[in-house]
């Protein structure tokens, strides 16, 4: 299961850079969804995968039982999907006012207009 | 235990959501900004105090020991920075009395600038690198929209490019956080400088360097540094004297940061690699300002030429240079901010910041010009000011650790600097006039703008001639960083 992820994560953030390094402005952003996504996986396979085995003490018990699915990896996840969601958002807001003063989605056309 | 580490955070915080509810009432909203901002700064000293006399101070939030909870750590370095970030933070906000209009208060701009201070306190204070990624995520949120508040065409071009980068940069620190974990199952900074030393893997380095790569972003290091003239100047004056001051310096405080505290068995083998980007750094840096001819942009390559000078620092990896390091980050913030500040008084009474269209500053607005030259010369490294002492200690350092090369570049760089500010001081205030460049002069400096640059120029002056308290402050700081048991013993304590 791990092989298959890594080469989905190898994969996403492949796709993630091509993207971003296209001059479309969209392009960018699904460059930049598909990059948070990829880590977001990275940091979930690199912790290691364990199916079926939440981290819960069983009655009388003191501890967990050896083999349980660490729950740290997925409190990291989901605070770094809340984050990007928020910055994806804005990164949204601010293309399409781009678009509206620029009228234009080719990012090479945003460098050359004057500096002032 | 000490709660008095948690203020610097709180602070910032309470200011900000007070701001927030007074926003139907822009005065008391600029009192209370201004109040919040000085308050920041007294903590901190308080916080100064604390850490020298009675050594690092630690909070574990919730009483949970140091691997599992959340730790906030202060040593010297961290404390010195706090301060001078709220000493930032209250001159910004009395210089955003006149130069930030009404249309960025309604849309809440004193509460965002609290909430950067409260992001950027949280990033100097974080002891889990996991917590430092929220900071810096709280800081550049923040930043954006600082950044794009008011919505002009520059602003705009300028926010795509400063998204992306630092979008990227958090995903590479992001990368880097994952395969840590992974590997060590911990993201405490302390408790991650026991792991790697314990288990030495090649995660470590490639660690290490996603995390240079990431924090070099942020700090406008070579060759990462490209997206920062070209947004910096965009925003009001007092957003960009903001961003200059201490936005890349909370950069290069993670970099020494991680490379001190976690890295100290990968430091030696990326030093070189780190000299090598400080020289090119500077040297680019310092040349793309030589281009310019908009004061501001012409600032905005300077901030990146100096950064060099702090990652030097860093790279030599000897107690002085890294002493040397410290002073110049907070020398720099000061001059550099003022700077900043004197562009925008410029822009605000003429209307423009083109050096081809300004001249007659120094008939118009004698004081005005005196304030420019000071800070000016301080960043070019003219004694008696606070850049020669900084520049000094770090030439000197360069040459006890044998980096001629390095000592030299420095050296030149220096040269160079001083070029470029006697060319905004020429142009701008000597040059008579230009006939039909319009504008004129649109009375004088309103007293808001020049009671933060007199005081920041006051304190330059002063780091210049009683360099004393801040060059023993800031080789305690680098005796700390470099003997970094001190920080395991204070944040692991019992547990090691």
């Amino acid at each position: 299961m791990e092989t298959v992820l890594a080469l989905v994560i190898g994969g996403l953030y492949a796709i993630s850079f091509y993207l971003m390094l296209r001059r479309s402005m969209v392009k960018l952003i699904f460059g930049l969804m598909l990059f948070t996504q990829a880590v977001n996986l990275l940091i979930f396979t690199a912790a290691g995968l364990t199916r079926g085995q939440p981290p819960i003490v069983p009655p009388g018990a003191t501890g967990v039982p050896a083999p349980y699915a660490d729950p740290l990896p997925q409190a990291l996840i989901l605070t770094a999907i809340v984050i990007s969601f928020g910055m994806l958002a804005f990164a949204l807001a601010l293309t399409r006012r781009g678009f509206q003063a620029m009228q234009t989605d080719d990012l090479d056309r945003l460098g050359r207009s004057a500096p002032e | 235990m000490s709660t008095l580490v948690v203020v610097p955070i709180l602070v910032p915080l309470c200011a900000a959501i007070v701001g927030l509810l007074a926003s139907g009432r822009p005065a008391l909203q600029r009192v209370l900004s201004v109040a919040g901002a000085a308050a920041q700064l007294a903590v901190g000293a308080a916080l100064l105090i604390a850490v020298h006399t009675r050594g690092i101070q630690v909070q574990q939030l919730g009483q949970w020991p140091a691997p599992f909870g959340i730790t906030i750590v202060a040593d010297l370095f961290s404390a010195m920075m706090v301060t001078v970030s709220g000493l930032v933070g209250l001159c910004v906000s009395l210089f955003a009395l006149v130069d930030i209009g009404r249309d960025r208060e309604r849309f809440a701009f004193h509460p965002l600038l609290h909430f950067l201070l409260m992001g950027v306190a949280g990033a100097f204070l974080a002891g889990d690198l996991f917590n430092l990624f929220v900071w810096f995520e709280l800081i550049i949120m923040t930043s954006f929209v600082l950044l794009a508040l008011g919505g002009e065409r520059p602003q705009i071009e300028g926010a795509v490019k400063y998204l992306t980068m630092n979008f990227i940069a958090s995903g590479l620190f992001l990368t880097a956080l994952g395969i840590l974990y992974g590997q060590f199952g911990t993201l405490n900074m302390a408790d991650l400088a026991v792991r790697l030393e314990s288990q030495p893997s090649g995660v470590g380095l490639s660690s290490a360097v996603l995390m240079l790569v990431a924090f070099g972003i942020k700090a406008g290091v070579f060759p990462l540094f490209f997206w920062l003239p070209d947004s910096y100047h965009t925003p009001p004056a007092a957003v960009t004297a903001l961003f200059a001051g201490l936005l890349t310096k909370v950069g290069v405080y993670a970099m020494i940061r991680v490379l001190t505290v976690v890295y100290t068995a990968e430091l030696p083998a990326l030093a070189p690699l780190i000299v090598t980007g400080s020289l090119l750094t500077m040297v680019t840096g310092v040349l793309g300002a030589a281009a310019q001819y908009d004061i501001r942009r012409l600032l905005a390559f300077h901030i990146i030429s100096q950064i060099g000078y702090m990652t030097l620092g860093l790279g030599l990896r000897t107690e002085a240079a890294m002493a040397a390091a410290v002073f110049y980050i907070v020398h720099n913030i000061v001059a550099k901010t003022n700077l900043f500040f004197v562009a925008g008084a410029i822009r605000h009474i003429r209307g423009t910041s083109d050096l081809k269209a300004l001249g007659d500053l120094y008939r118009d607005e004698p004081r005005l010009a005196v304030l420019f030259l000071i800070p000016a010369l301080a960043l070019a490294g003219i004694p008696p000011l606070s850049g020669f002492v900084a520049k000094f200690a770090l030439v000197k350092a360069a040459l006890t650790a044998g980096a001629f090369l390095s000592a030299g570049v420095a050296l030149a760089v220096g040269v160079l600097t001083l070029y470029s500010m006697t060319k905004i001081w020429a142009e701008a205030f000597w040059k008579p006039a230009p006939a039909g460049a319009g504008g004129g002069t649109r009375g004088p400096v309103p007293i808001a703008m020049l009671v933060p640059i007199a005081l920041l120029t006051t304190l330059t002056v002063l780091l210049g001639v009683l360099p004393g308290t801040l060059l023993d402050l800031a080789s305690g700081a680098a005796t700390q960083l470099l003997d970094r048991d001190q920080y395991l013993d204070a944040v692991l304590g019992t547990v090691r």
